[in-house]
């Protein structure tokens, strides 16, 4: 019966018969303009714009708002256009200015800027087969954005950690080193009796450099071991560690 | 070679960019600009005619040593070398109305591809094809655009004046023609679409 050949031209039912253009394919209301112009073949000086304007609202119709935004002032500007060569006007009247002129206007405009597009790509490509000494790879199109931070919030995560230093520390001589053992104790007694405990919990009443450092070695330790779980529920968020759920014996 | 034609050789070899003929110049503080202009064609000279596989490039102001296009794919199969991704279609046509009317603001090049150009600005200044030369005195004092000397370096252009004269492309910019008076008669009292 139908051949897959025959299928495949075979449009879906309901559909408009011919195609529907995409507009991914065009570079804008102009590009999309010409386009519908050559596919008439007709002379840009002399557009048809009812039918025209007909067309480019309905490719139009087939995109969300959003695709379109770009293509509605150009629609506006056809319609408007075919209003004004609807109307009739007197022979003898003076002064009457074709209503396209200002559209002729742009569409070679924008057709020189195309060549001269054509030529620009021709001469990169043309030049891309030249390489020079030291390639470095050309940067990613988009880069990642650059981080976004407001000079009140930098304020206050610097007030925020001069806040948690207790005196100046600069060329002081720690008295003792670390004292992970006692931080592996304390915390171990703290999860003993309390499910979950927070970072300051577990950090003691003492909060010296040693002290901050004695007591994350033995959090990292523990939770190595299996011990206990951290978890830190956002971004520069306080550490809740929680005592690791007591497993089967093996 | 003469010793002049060598250091800049040595020059060009080092500098991974063009370099501007002043700067050469500075090789050798006995030199005068001639002297660097006749070593040049020198250089030039000895990579076209013995078979040498790179040449001697004038560039966006300047001279650089570059491979020749022959030995791409294989440069490339060989993964020493890549090519410059292309651009795309917008980018293109906002280079253009950029390079030939600069320094443009962003609403002349809306106006004229008839949509909104704020990403493609951005993309062309983050890879360094265009760059913010000034401010317009028009309201608000917008920004305008100019291309930079990596956009010449892109297309291997020397200069400007390198880009094809406007007069040379299939559509020369002019204003249409009014109508003839001659088809007013016909074109007045019914409208001409059907």
């Amino acid at each position: 019966m139908t051949s897959p050949a025959a299928s495949a031209f075979a449009t879906a039912p309901g559909n408009e018969p011919g195609f529907v253009v995409s507009l991914d394919g065009f570079s804008g209301p102009l590009d999309l303009l010409l386009y519908l112009l050559r596919e008439e073949k007709i002379e840009i000086a002399d557009i048809p714009v009812a039918r025209i304007a007909d067309q480019f609202l309905q490719t139009i119709h087939t995109l969300g708002l959003n695709q379109a935004a770009d293509y509605l002032e150009m629609a506006g500007r056809l319609v408007r256009l075919k209003v004004a060569m609807l109307l009739p006007r007197r022979p003898d009247e003076e002064g009457w200015e074709d209503p396209r002129h200002e559209l002729v206007r742009r569409l070679l405009e924008y057709q020189q800027i195309r060549e001269i597009a054509s030529w620009l790509e021709r001469r990169a490509e043309r030049q891309a087969l030249r390489f020079p000494r030291g390639y470095l790879p050309a940067p990613p199109d988009i880069p990642p954005p650059p981080l976004v931070i407001d000079l009140a919030e930098l304020l206050r995560a610097v007030e925020k950690i001069i806040s948690e230093i207790p005196q100046p520390v600069l060329h002081r001589v720690v008295p003792r080193p670390l004292d992970v053992e006692g931080a592996t104790r304390r915390i171990e007694a703290l999860l003993a009796e309390r499910e979950e405990i927070d970072w300051l919990d577990a950090l003691g009443p003492e909060r010296t450099i040693a002290d901050l450092l004695s007591t994350l070695i033995a959090l990292l330790e523990l939770a190595r071991r299996g011990g206990l779980h951290l978890h830190q529920p956002a971004p520069f968020a306080p550490l809740v560690i929680r005592r690791d759920p007591p497993r089967p014996a093996d | 070679m003469t010793p002049l034609a060598q250091l800049i050789e040595a020059a060009l070899f080092a500098a991974a960019r063009p370099v501007t003929a002043e700067e050469l110049q500075t090789l050798d503080p006995d030199a005068t600009a001639a002297d660097v202009r006749t070593a040049l064609d020198q250089l030039k000279e000895h990579y076209d005619f013995e078979g040498h596989a790179i040449e001697l490039v004038e560039i966006a102001g300047g001279y650089q040593l570059l491979t020749r296009p022959t030995f791409a794919a294989a440069v490339e199969r060989a993964q020493l070398g890549l090519r410059t991704p292309r651009l795309t279609q917008a980018a293109l046509e906002t280079l253009s109305v950029i390079s030939y009317r600069q320094p443009v603001g962003r609403a002349e090049i809306e106006e004229i591809r008839g949509v909104s150009a704020g990403g493609v600005l951005r993309t062309l200044q983050e890879r360094g094809l265009i760059e913010v030369v000034g401010r317009s005195d028009a309201l608000g004092r917008p920004l305008l655009y100019g291309t930079t000397n990596q956009f010449l370096e892109l297309l291997g252009l020397r200069d400007l004046g390198e880009l094809p004269r406007t007069e040379e492309f299939a559509v020369a910019l002019q204003p249409p023609k009014p109508d003839s008076t001659d088809s007013e008669g016909a074109a007045a009292s019914v409208p001409a679409e059907s």
